[in-house]
């Protein structure tokens, strides 16, 4: 009697445990689609599941509902964070179908570890860096070089992340050196400390400065053109659900994708 | 670890028991595993590695000194007064403890920050705290200093007032009573409060990254920088990884020795 | 040094005055939860009262519960030291350093204060404790060691709530020798379960019973003249009280008419208490012959305890010590009828 307590607990918990390690095995929720690989124009069903890099949080999301609309059978799954993270929960096993990087490095990272066919990429939008600084331009930022004066606070990414890399490329390309008050690990950081006013300034993307709406106000920078961020979107190999993968990279690489993505501040391709 | 001197314990509970400290080591068994050793030391003597490492250790320092400062009194008054409110006032000094930090920083933000509450008073003298070490120890002590007070608040209790009054009927002032008698008496629950509250600091990230910004031998503190490195150095951020894991374990250890009453164990001895 | 006390406690209903002369020591007596510790506690200054007013010499202690701001000198300043049932020696320091406690929180130097406390250590018949810890330490050595840090701190009034009552039987008469050695002379209150103690050390006792002062004056006068049950219990005498009926005669209140020897005039109608030993008391299973200047009184037998060469048998509010031998031939057992009597010389009688 005492064994057998033994054994179900021991087992529970270790299924909790299992449980917890990330989304719970994918096959639960095939059987009830009748999607089979191949049949591409016939209705689409079951789940598919998009990792994106979360600049496109709220276009992608925007996008979703569309593409639900449009297949009634098909639940999309979305998954924000940051591109690397990403990568890392791909090449870890996680399920997901379709990948929307914010940079060619990191789905490059993915074609390198074989989970993306090396053609199947396409680059659907590209974003460029601008000036975020707070209501009213406390610190009368107008040009990047102005971002040289050490009494302006200015915040950027860290070389590390995308965004760093991007702002690090435009400082040589203007011949300017920015003297950052911080260096942050995200683009979401860098925006908090223009919104919260501590910082006079930072280099972020046109579309971060949109989605922040009136909390911050976006100064155009003349060299901008010089490090265009490109964001490819590909199916990933061994997709649960390739037909709806491949469907859903369309909606986005298409005219309604595009709307969307213009209007919230993203540049084409 | 042999189960026959532990007789009273069920099976079952033994088998959870097992379990859940799998749960707690294999994580670090894991890392473990995927450290680099062969780049380990250059990985982790690296310019910004050290940077990081001695200002983690730095700013830790000092908000432990801070947490002391400012925590033995608040610990005193909380064990050995009473007043109106009292009870609200624990629970809002130790809510740093079961707050997210991210809130911690931005409620801090909201304070010391340049347009904060005290912030803009600051500013005016021409005293800036954000972006400064300052703020990581301000940071650091906002989420630690509940650990000392907790800990050093409980002593104090389970002290009581007894060894106090006698050292006020023979003569000494409060502050004497509390130098020569009420310090010494809880000064084991004193260093492990205090180990523990720098244990705290080291780990701290989610305020320090909302609130004090992240610059290299100026902000960024070890967690931060391993945050930063995960994004292109994998190895790297394993690598530090296990240094943090390694002062995080010495930490426990030596709060664990100093945790046992010195007082305690004497007593013990002489019955 | 003079000490005068009037407080009232109305949490604990404790409400009492008391004084001590100068050099006196007084007991104070009663039983557990009479107040005697809260009356130590005020005295101290550990303990708030609601109304009253204490003095020390020509220091005002306190003043409070009456119009105006009131008066509340801290423990620290009042000069009386404590010295309670535990030993309570500071852990984390020396012998050494828990007797010169005091002096240094006096101001005094490190070095007056280490002769002060080898002085003091001397006179407790401790100083080779000087080096140790006090968990290194037995009960009765740290009882003595609490003994001079509490007078090397030279209070003017000292506290001693029931020294003896955590230490073993057979340490005890070694403190109480000492107490006795070194209170002499001074302004002193102890506290005190044990009628040895009161005997011993002090001159005066304060009977408290719920929180009010019932009885005091000097030891042997209140203990051997009881007018409480607890006074009489003390010291194991008989306690009858009733009214006067004639010069030597007093009517109990159970109805009994009792012989006397009256050590003060008794007027005829006023309240009077009769102190009786049980070893003058003998018992008898049939009515004695009555015999004059003997007064017989029956009961029934509730309790027989054996006490080493005497057994005590009580009914109701009389006890007699009878031999062992007496006691099996009687067979004396609870619920038995007994008869009682004793001499009027050995039953003292005083008005209440």
């Amino acid at each position: 009697m005492r064994r057998a307590t033994t054994a179900v607990l021991a087992a529970a918990t270790l299924l909790l445990l299992s449980g917890c390690a990330g989304q719970a095995a994918p096959a639960s929720d095939v059987p009830a689609s009748s999607a089979v690989p191949g049949s591409t124009e016939a209705a689409l069903e079951g789940t598919v599941t998009v990792f994106a890099a979360a600049s496109l949080k709220a276009t992608f999301t925007e996008l979703a509902q569309e593409f639900e609309a449009a297949h009634p059978g098909v639940t999309v799954e979305l998954s924000f964070a940051g591109s690397s993270d990403l990568v890392t929960q791909i090449t870890e096993g996680a399920p997901a179908d379709v990948f929307a990087s914010a940079d060619e490095k990191n789905m490059a990272k993915l074609i390198d570890a074989g989970v993306v066919d090396a053609a199947a990429p396409v680059d659907f939008a590209t974003n460029v860096l601008t000036i975020a600084v707070p209501p009213g331009n406390p610190g009368g930022v107008a040009r990047l070089a102005d971002l040289a004066d050490p009494g302006i606070a200015t915040v950027l990414c860290a070389p590390q992340v995308p965004c760093g890399a991007a702002a690090e490329t435009l400082e040589k390309a203007a011949g300017v050196t920015i003297p950052a008050v911080s260096e942050e690990s995200s683009v979401t950081d860098v925006l908090g400390k223009v919104t919260s006013g501590e910082a006079d300034a930072g280099l972020v993307y046109v579309t971060d400065v949109v989605a922040a709406g009136d909390a911050v106000e976006g100064i155009d920078i003349a060299e901008s053109a010089e490090a265009v961020n490109t964001y490819p979107i590909a199916p990933v190999a061994g997709a649960q659900n390739p037909a709806a993968a491949r469907a859903f990279v369309e909606l986005v690489t298409g005219s309604a994708g595009r709307d969307v993505l213009a209007a919230a501040g993203f540049g084409a391709p | 670890m042999s189960g026959s001197t532990y007789g009273g314990v069920p099976r079952w509970v033994a088998a959870v028991a097992a379990v859940g400290a799998a749960f707690v080591v294999l994580p670090l068994v894991a890392m473990l595993l995927r450290v680099n050793w062969a780049d380990f030391v250059p990985l982790i003597t690296s310019e910004s590695s050290l940077d990081a490492l001695g200002l983690s250790l730095r700013t830790s320092l000092a908000s432990t000194a801070l947490c002391v400062m400012l925590g033995v009194p608040m610990a005193v008054v909380l064990a050995r007064t009473r007043f109106w409110g009292q009870k609200v006032l624990r629970s809002l000094v130790l809510l740093p403890l079961v707050l997210p930090p991210v809130v911690g920083g931005i409620a801090l933000l909201y304070t010391f920050g340049r347009r904060g509450l005290l912030g803009q008073g600051f500013e005016a003298f021409g005293v800036t705290i954000a972006f400064s070490t300052t703020a990581v120890v301000l940071a650091q002590t906002f989420v630690a200093l509940p650990f000392l007070v907790l800990s050093l608040e409980g002593a104090l209790r389970t002290v009581g007032t007894r060894y106090e009054a006698v050292g006020a009927t023979l003569g000494a002032r409060p502050t004497t009573v509390l130098r020569r008698i009420t310090l010494p008496l809880v000064l084991p629950a004193l260093v492990s409060g205090a180990v523990l509250s720098f244990a705290r600091a080291l780990g701290e990230f989610g305020a320090t990254l909302t609130f004090a910004g992240s610059l290299q031998g100026v902000t960024r503190t070890l967690p931060l920088e391993i945050y930063l490195q995960r994004e292109t150095d994998p190895d790297a951020a394993v690598a530090l990884s296990l240094v943090l894991v390694v002062v995080a374990v010495v930490v426990v250890a030596v709060a664990h020795r100093a945790g046992e009453p010195a007082g305690l164990r004497l007593r013990r001895r002489a019955r | 040094m003079s000490f005068e006390l009037e407080a009232t406690v109305l949490e604990r209903d404790v409400s009492v005055s008391l004084e001590v002369g100068p050099g006196e020591t007084i007991a104070v007596l009663g039983p557990n939860g009479s107040g005697k510790s809260t009356v130590l506690d005020v005295i101290a200054g550990l303990l708030r009262p609601d109304r009253g007013h204490a003095r020390l010499d020509a220091r005002r202690l306190f003043d409070v519960g009456g119009t105006g701001r009131g008066h509340w000198l801290p423990p620290h300043a009042r000069g009386v030291s404590m010295l309670a049932q535990d030993a309570l020696l500071f852990p984390h320091l020396s012998v050494r350093d828990n007797v010169a406690f005091g002096p240094r929180s006096r101001g005094r130097s490190r070095a007056e204060a280490g002769a002060r406390a080898a002085e003091w250590l001397e006179r407790v018949d401790a100083a080779e404790l000087a080096d140790r810890r006090p968990a290194q330490l037995s009960g009765g050595q740290a009882q003595r060691i609490a003994v001079a840090r509490a007078l090397a701190a030279d209070p003017a009034l000292l506290l001693l709530d029931e020294p003896m009552a955590a230490l073993d039987v057979s340490v005890a008469p070694a403190l109480r020798r000492t107490l006795r050695t070194v209170l002499a002379g001074r302004s002193t209150i102890i506290v005190t379960h044990d009628v040895l103690d009161a005997f011993t050390l002090a001159d005066r006792v304060v009977v408290l019973d719920a929180g009010r002062v019932v009885d005091s004056g000097p030891t042997a006068a209140v203990l051997e003249r009881p007018r409480t049950p607890f006074a009489a219990g003390l010291t194991g005498v008989n306690l009858l009280t009733g009214v006067a009926e004639g010069a030597a005669v007093v009517l109990t209140s159970d109805g009994h008419r009792l012989a006397v020897r009256p050590v003060e005039r008794l007027r005829p109608g006023s309240a009077v208490a009769v102190s009786l030993r049980p070893a003058a008391v003998s018992a008898a299973r049939e009515q004695p012959p009555g015999a004059s200047g003997r007064t017989t009184v029956p009961g029934r037998v509730t309790d027989v305890e054996p006490r080493g060469d005497t057994v005590r048998v009580r009914a109701g509010t009389l006890a007699a010590d009878v031999s062992p031998r007496d006691a099996a031939e009687l067979d004396l057992a609870p619920g038995v009828t007994v008869w009682f009597s004793f001499a009027a010389d050995d039953a003292t009688a005083y008005p209440l």
